[in-house]
């Protein structure tokens, strides 16, 4: 656990024949009338078919635009991706043509997003919308289409889907709505399905309906997931391995396990602490203090530096690369060992 | 009425129908949330703009001729030769005669002073009425709410033309100041609803303004808090629906005016000048140009001047 | 759906009754001599004090009298029977010659409207900033800003008279070519209107969350934009169009009196300068009957194209 390496790639070791999905590098600039915002500085990570990678942070860290990034859905401009690459089962999506892009788009990698009512549209019904994927790109007929949406609605249990077919959006409740979402997604069965904050628009006994739902269908359609959310307390049951985004990098990277027991960033520290738990009543609630950086003026050095309990004079002036501390694990802090050691934070 | 729709009314159907039933209030969305830097903003960006100050420019010269049209002619307007019937332009006369045989360039002039008093005045009583209105919906909110923006509706709902020309019919009098009190009052009446809506939906943005409760902990009256937190945010959106409806008041008046139902003789208004105009435009078109090019000019102008000031309050779509 | 059309139709016909009441009240209230209110400053014939004394019931009296005389107007307009003009024709049989002419001069503006208002609005909130989007916003505003009155007489005073491309005027039974040039400045104002309502629509709607949802499904984007976003952007368009359809049967007074067009505004223009009561009275109630129905129909038809309204 000691050994103290600093290399600028990701952890685990890539498999024969590569990672289904990976991220290298990325980086992305918002560019407007005002200056230019750098929401993406760097971020690297993969995913490994099956499994589930959370992505955590705070709104504006930039998770959300690395998904859109993937997708190819990028309002450009004014987004620019200025370097990197993602690659998909071998293929360099930014290398392709638009095209071919769109052709994995809900095939191959899939997106539900936050607000499912924005997210649909208000004025066709959602059997149509969840058909109109299966028309447009598979070519079925209108029965078959129709068929296969009852099937796709049944999957994500939502009761009496063959009534429920000509409905609009705004007269089903949030969590059938988000459920509707996924059914679209699923409906060209997708390897990967990235679920940007699924559960944040819902009341909170549908949150865990709808994680319990996705983790199930993930298992069984064998999908790979990335579950963007700002809440750690829906990621532990599910995910896999952790990124936590600070300021559009990759700050810390573990599995889920190691990462709560001992969080190796002085920010994913603070997110635990902030955390209300059961077991430790009648502690203080800690939180963060500040706030998140300008995107247009990132602090020099470390970005979290203003905030952090254990800044040093090298956090201002030197920017800290991943530190790897075994078991795959990852941490871009100065002094990413000292933090993960004590237990007292 | 077609005839009087303007850029203000336009965008009024949209707000009208907005997707969610209520009456919209899209100028408040992509507002952005510091109003100290808003203004100095929406400045930095207006300096930039030619639109800006060339209809900046036109509304201080109409201005100008309104009060000393002295400055712009020394002829006088009602000084008419029927020997100089369509003569051609002589002395101060730039433009020539009309059919009348007066000074058309000098009619022109003249012409402004009703024209902008029917249109500044309108356009004030509409503000006050607007204010009152907005400020009592939207702070009271609940059934007085109800009532005045059902209010606002059956006053959007008449059609203008048609309700000015029932109204003015009954105004027997020639007297100039009848006349043009009476358009006024028409043209207040009808137009308050577009401002009205835009003073509702700002008062109710300050209104859950946090220093707006802050006030009312601290035992701030109704009155108190409506005139020193709320009126001064109603009162920028409401000045820039304002100069958009002056310049379509100024239309509207010359609209009446050219129907024989407004201002008349011997008042000057471009309204008349136009009509007397067409009718003779076969032999000289000269008295038919010249007060067109100055009404739609000073129309313009006000409408532009809004429209600049307006976006860059709201540069939510740029 | 049937409760919402019941319901705005029990409200139209209160504001059926509210208006036509104050356009009566105001045209007869509190008036020394209504006859004389009715004529203006013309003389009136012994015939004529007879015959509207007797239509309009003015031997009635008080408060009484007023309802008693105002419904006695109602049920004639709800018969059909508007009485007679000042020069004694049936205002009725003005009014049936007249709409043929004026629905025509309507169908040319609002189609001139679509074909260019709605296709360059698109354009235009799809290449938002763009020159041709900026282009078009300063050209509509060109047009908003100038009056008809000063459009209608220039356009045919250059376009009419000195260049000869359109007919100055369109006289007794107008055929298309000379109703052409009245129909394009007639719609040019809902033309810019459209045009810049549906800009706007198109950009909002561009940056909608559904917009994404519809890119990350692989639709192409040429489907995105002409079935996902025309479809929600064109509800305020198309409405607003139905509005402009009341506006232009009924606002066309300047156009149709400027181009000499035998239509319902023209006859309404003649009944001002003429001073034909009876006339301007019996076509302001039609006109406002007509712009109320036309309201009614364009929030079913909002009803009808936003399932949010439908099933409020």
């Amino acid at each position: 656990m000691s050994q103290h390496a600093v290399r600028p790639t990701p952890a685990s070791p890539t498999p024969p024949g590569g990672h289904l999905l990976e991220v290298r590098d990325l980086h992305v600039e918002f560019r407007t009338g005002e200056g230019v915002a750098k929401v993406i500085n760097g971020v690297s990570y993969h995913l490994d078919p099956g499994e589930t990678l959370a992505v955590l942070g705070e709104s504006g860290s930039g998770k959300s635009v690395t998904a859109q990034a993937i997708m190819g859905i990028l309002d450009t401009p004014p987004a620019h991706i200025s370097s990197g690459e993602i690659r998909y089962s071998g293929h360099d999506l930014l290398g392709l043509p638009e095209e071919q892009r769109r052709q994995i788009r809900g095939k191959e990698i899939a997106m539900i997003f936050q607000d499912a009512l924005s997210a649909l549209n208000p004025v066709f019904p959602v059997g149509w919308q969840i058909g109109e994927t299966l028309r447009q790109r598979l070519g079925m007929s209108r029965a078959d289409a129709r068929r296969r949406s009852v099937e796709l609605m049944d999957l994500v249990q939502i009761p009496a889907a063959a009534r429920r077919l000509g409905d609009y959006p705004h007269q089903f409740s949030g969590g059938m709505r988000q459920r509707v979402m996924i059914a679209m997604a699923l409906a060209m069965e997708p390897r990967v399905l990235i679920a940007d904050e699924p559960t944040t628009a819902l009341d909170v006994t549908v949150q865990a309906q709808i994680m319990d739902l996705l983790a199930d269908l993930r298992r069984n359609l064998d999908m790979a997931m990335i579950l963007i959310t700002h809440d750690l307390g829906v990621v532990a049951d599910v995910a896999d391995r952790i990124a936590v985004m600070y300021a559009g990098r990759i700050v810390e990277h573990a599995d889920v396990r190691s990462l709560y027991r001992a969080p190796a960033h002085p920010y994913t520290k603070g997110l635990l602490n902030s955390i209300p738990r059961l077991d430790q009543r009648g502690g203080k609630l800690s939180t963060i203090r500040g706030l998140p950086p300008n995107l247009m003026r990132i602090p020099s050095g470390c970005p979290f530096h203003p905030r952090c309990p254990y800044v040093q004079q090298v956090c201002v002036d030197v920017v800290p690369h991943d530190l790897v501390l075994g078991d795959g694990r990852t941490s871009a802090c100065h002094f990413a060992q000292e933090v993960r050691d004590d237990r007292a934070g | 009425m077609s005839d009087f729709e303007t850029v203000a009314a336009s965008e009024n159907q949209a707000a009208r129908r907005g997707p969610s039933g209520e009456p919209g209030t899209p100028n408040q969305v992509g507002r952005p949330r510091k109003p100290r830097s808003l203004a100095g903003d929406a400045w930095r960006d207006l300096r930039r703009k030619p639109i800006f100050w060339i209809s900046l420019l036109l509304v201080l010269l109409v201005t100008a001729m309104a009060a000393v049209p002295g400055l712009f002619t020394s002829n006088d307007p009602a000084d008419c030769v029927l020997s100089r019937q369509h003569a051609a332009p002589s002395g101060g006369a730039i433009f020539g005669y009309d059919f009348q045989g007066c000074d058309t360039y000098a009619r022109a002039v003249h012409g402004a002073r009703a024209s902008l008093l029917v249109g500044a005045l309108s356009a004030l009583f509409t503000g006050l009425i607007a204010l009152v209105v907005g400020m009592l919906a939207g702070y009271f909110g609940g059934w007085v709410d109800a009532v005045l923006s059902r209010v606002i509706d059956i006053v959007l709902g008449i059609p203008l033309l048609l309700a000015a020309i029932v109204l003015l019919k009954r105004i027997g009098s020639d007297s100039a100041t009848v006349r043009v009190a009476a358009v006024i009052f028409v043209l207040a009446v009808l137009g308050w609803t577009t401002a009205a809506r835009v003073v509702r939906s700002s008062v109710i943005t300050a209104r859950e303004q946090d220093y707006v409760a802050a006030a009312r902990m601290l035992g701030a009256g109704n009155g108190r808090i409506m005139w020193r937190h709320i009126l001064p945010n109603a009162l920028a959106p409401a000045i820039v629906v304002l100069t958009i409806a002056l310049g379509s008041f100024i239309a509207a008046e010359a609209t009446l005016s050219f129907l024989g139902i407004g201002l008349r003789e011997p008042t000057i208004s471009w309204g008349i000048e136009i009509n007397n105009g067409r009718v003779h435009m076969r032999e000289s078109a000269t008295p038919l140009v010249v007060p067109s090019t100055f009404l739609a000019l000073t129309v313009l102008a006000f409408i532009m001047l809004g429209d600049a000031i307006r976006d860059a309050f709201d540069p939510k779509l740029r | 759906m049937f409760r919402f059309i019941v319901r705005r139709l029990l409200q139209m016909i209160l504001a059926f009754f509210g208006t036509t009441l104050i356009v009566y009240a105001l045209m007869f209230a509190g008036q020394g001599d209504p006859i004389q209110a009715l004529a203006g400053e013309r003389p009136v014939t012994a015939a004529q004090r007879a015959y509207l004394t007797e239509k309009y019931h003015l031997d009635a009296t008080g408060v009484g009298g007023f309802f008693y005389r105002y419904f006695d107007y109602i049920s004639n307009l709800l018969r059909g029977d508007l009485g007679e003009s000042l020069t004694g024709r049936s205002i009725g049989d003005i009014l049936a010659a007249a709409w043929p002419v004026t629905i025509r001069l309507a169908l040319i503006a609002l189609a001139v409207a679509v074909i260019f208002g709605v296709t360059a609005g698109v354009l235009a909130g799809i290449r938002r900033a763009s020159i041709f989007d900026n282009a078009t916003l300063l050209l509509t505003l060109l047009v908003l800003g100038i009056p008809t009155i000063v459009l209608a007489p220039l356009a045919q005073y250059f376009l009419g008279v000195k260049w000869q491309v359109f007919p100055p005027t369109a006289g007794a039974d107008p055929d298309f070519y000379a109703l052409l040039l009245p129909g394009i400045v007639l719609g040019s104002l809902s033309l810019a209107t459209a045009l810049r309502l549906t800009r706007t629509s198109v950009a909002e709607n561009l940056r909608a969350d559904y917009v994404r949802t519809a890119r990350s499904k692989g639709l192409p984007n040429r489907r995105v934009v002409s079935v996902h976003v025309l479809r929600n952007s064109l509800i305020p368009v198309i409405t607003f169009l139905g509005v402009e359809v009341g506006n232009l049967m009924s606002g066309a007074i300047i156009t149709e009196g400027v181009f000499n067009i035998p239509g319902v505004g023209f006859n309404l223009f003649r009944g001002i300068r003429t001073e034909d009561g009876p006339l301007v009275v019996g076509i302001v109630s039609v006109l406002v009957v007509v712009y109320l129905i036309s309201n009614l129909v364009v929030d079913i038809l909002y009803a009808v194209l936003d399932p949010r309204i439908r099933y409020e």
